[in-house]
């Protein structure tokens, strides 16, 4: 029997010691979007909406870059978490902003929990309707139960009390929204990429890559689905819950087949099983769709076609996918060092 | 009165009618997607293609309804099997993810072009005089169109059986389903049957266009807004069953029409649950083989 000898500055195990450190890119985000709530005051509620968008593609990214889980219907949660706190403000039950967040990712959590149990025993097309399904059926539902959810028309002027008691929600000019979100993002962000690179997301990437090796060294490949799932849900609703903090209102919109296509559009453009991908695709689009869905919204639906096309044709990776082979084309091609002595078999 | 023999007649009538559309729609995307295992979330645009080539057919050539079914048939047909072999046939190994993306951006593309060339306005259909009023059936009168309807539909489907259970090329396209290794090995053009057979369903499709837009309407959200009810319709009948796709429209098409009639307001989320349920005890669908 041979023993692997330690070895600490072999180039693999530099590299797996390293995969998780911050580098210094990281903070680029960050800095963007502080210099942006500084630089255009008058567009915070536009940076407000953009920053809920990547933090719910980041959910998404969860699920169906890391897990492979190919859902149409991601917005069910982001409409669950949303009419949680739109439900509890407007009805006088529960309105803080803090334990209102927990409890909107407590109830996707729950919807994404109890969907994934039933409906990740199927795979492939069979899994992509059923989630629509689900998404379209809990819309329908916001629709007949109109004395609880206001019904087509949502719950307008929701009443939502100063952050932290102090920080007031004004719509006029969203400076709080925006902070909120920011840090909220921020959190959840970090949570994420803790996640992703633990034990847990190595086997979520694993379960994507090949399911059935996965089975066959024993991993409890069901059970690391629908916990998956479970996360990406309870994420995804604490976006829905602060998108409707931050707007005061609440609508079917929020759960509609729209919104689950806008998201699944802004990470596919981006890059998904990336971390960042979520950031590139949500700003592309949401800049885009800000300046050219007004003025020629023809344009903009043509232009998002062909690029969806040309992305599933040729660019799989998205806007960082072809950022990295460009990278990879420019670096000059150095052989990987090699250890002196190769450990014999 | 809800449970008035006439009122349960004509609502079945309207229902079946509405289904007969849905299954002429669907059944050649249950074959393309039974056939290629293809996620083809465009099916829908090109139905809406096939209207609109239908109602401008008739508009600007002063043609007849049957022609411009045919033309429309024809002409949609061509143009889906050049995306097929261009662009599809890239994707066909390809996850659903991809497929999904490319046929959602082709229905953009779809949309956007339909509202540049034609308006984003709703285009009328005119109904020829002899499919317009009403019927006497004896026991009640109904609509004229809506029987027309139920008649083509039934017609379509028994030939439909026909070509696919007793036709050479049935018989390819069923050796193909359950096991395509096998009938490329036996000497199948597999390549040749794939876009014969998109082509033909993208034309059923176009025929559902122009046979529904009577009372489904033809605007450029026709691609996305009727999807989910053919998606539904394909995966409850079961991949590649024509009878399957057959009685999951009539049934859809019936629960539809009375849910609108008497539950305007969310009653859709009936259909949802339904199907949710089906597929949790069958995911294959009712007609479909396990996989």
């Amino acid at each position: 029997m041979s023993v692997t000898p330690h070895m600490p500055d072999h180039p693999a195990a530099l590299a797996l010691a390293r995969r998780h450190s911050l580098r210094w890119w990281e903070s680029l985000p960050w800095i963007a979007a502080l210099a942006f709530f500084f630089a255009y005051p008058n567009h915070l509620g536009f940076g407000t909406e953009l920053l809920i968008m990547v933090l719910f593609a980041i959910s998404l990214d969860l699920a169906l870059g890391y897990a492979g889980i190919i859902t149409l219907g991601h917005a069910a949660f982001f409409g669950a978490g949303a009419y949680t706190v739109g439900i509890l403000a407007h009805h006088g039950i529960w309105n803080e902003p803090l334990t209102g967040l927990a409890l909107a990712a407590l109830v996707a959590a729950a919807v994404g929990f109890l969907s994934g149990l039933v409906l990740l025993r199927t795979t492939g097309l069979t899994f992509l309707m059923l989630t629509l399904c689900t998404m379209l059926m809990l819309e329908e539902a916001a629709n007949l139960g109109h004395h609880w959810t206001g019904g087509f028309d949502g719950l307008p002027s929701l009443n939502i009390p100063p952050l932290f008691g102090v920080f007031e929600f004004n719509p006029l000019i969203p400076k709080t929204q925006f902070l909120y979100v920011l840090g909220v993002l921020f959190l959840c962000f970090l949570f994420v990429r803790m996640l992703a690179y633990s034990p847990f997301g190595q086997g979520l990437t694993g379960i994507r890559e090949n399911t059935l090796r996965m089975h066959a060294v024993g991993a409890p490949v069901r059970t690391r689905l629908v916990v998956c799932y479970t996360i990406s849900a309870a994420i995804a609703g604490i976006a829905g819950g602060i998108w409707a903090q931050a707007n005061a209102y609440v609508n079917l919109g929020t759960l509609g087949l729209d919104r689950a296509a806008t998201v699944l559009i802004i990470l596919v453009l981006g890059g998904f099983g990336r971390l960042y991908g979520a950031f590139v695709g949500a700003v592309a689009y949401m800049v885009l769709a800000h300046f050219l869905s007004k003025i020629y919204p023809t344009a903009w639906q043509l232009g998002l076609g062909l690029l969806l096309v040309v992305i599933a044709l040729f660019a799989r990776g998205g806007m960082l996918g072809i950022g990295e082979v460009l990278m990879q084309r420019l670096r000059p091609k150095i052989p990987p060092k090699e250890p002196a002595s190769r450990p014999s078999p | 009165m809800i449970f008035t023999v006439d009122n349960i007649a004509s609502m079945l009538l309207g229902g079946m009618a509405a289904g007969m559309v849905l299954f002429i729609v669907s059944v050649g995307l249950s074959v393309t997607m039974g056939l290629m295992g293809f996620a083809n979330l465009a099916h829908g645009a090109f139905a809406m293609l096939g209207g609109y080539i239908v109602v401008l057919v008739m508009r600007h050539w002063g043609v007849g309804f049957a022609l411009a079914l045919a033309i429309s048939f024809v002409l949609t047909a061509a143009i889906s099997m050049v995306f097929e072999r261009l662009l599809y046939s890239r994707l066909y190994k390809a996850g659903e993810l991809d497929q999904v993306l490319f046929t959602i951006g082709l229905c953009f593309v779809f949309i956007a072009s339909l509202t540049v060339f034609v308006g984003p306005e709703n285009q009328p259909l005119t109904l020829p005089d002899a499919l317009r009023g009403q019927l006497d059936l004896g026991l009640l009168q109904y609509r004229t169109y809506s029987i027309f309807l139920i008649v083509v539909g039934v017609a379509i489907a028994i030939g439909l059986w026909f070509g696919f259970e007793r036709t050479r090329f049935g018989a390819q396209i069923r050796a193909a389903v359950d096991n395509r290794r096998m009938a490329e090995s036996l000497g199948i053009n597999i390549d040749r049957l794939f876009a014969v057979t998109f082509g033909f369903g993208s034309g059923m499709a176009a025929l559902g266009g122009g046979l529904g837009a009577e009372f489904l309407g033809l605007d450029p959200q026709y691609a996305l807004k009727y999807l989910v009810f053919f998606l539904i319709v394909v995966s409850v009948g079961g991949l590649g069953s024509i009878a399957g796709v057959f009685w999951a429209s009539l049934i859809i098409g019936v629960l539809d029409f009375v849910l609108k009639k008497y539950l305007p307001q969310g009653g859709t989320l009936f259909i949802y649950a339904l199907a949710i349920l089906l597929l949790l005890w069958r995911p294959q669908g009712l007609f479909g083989k396990p996989a």
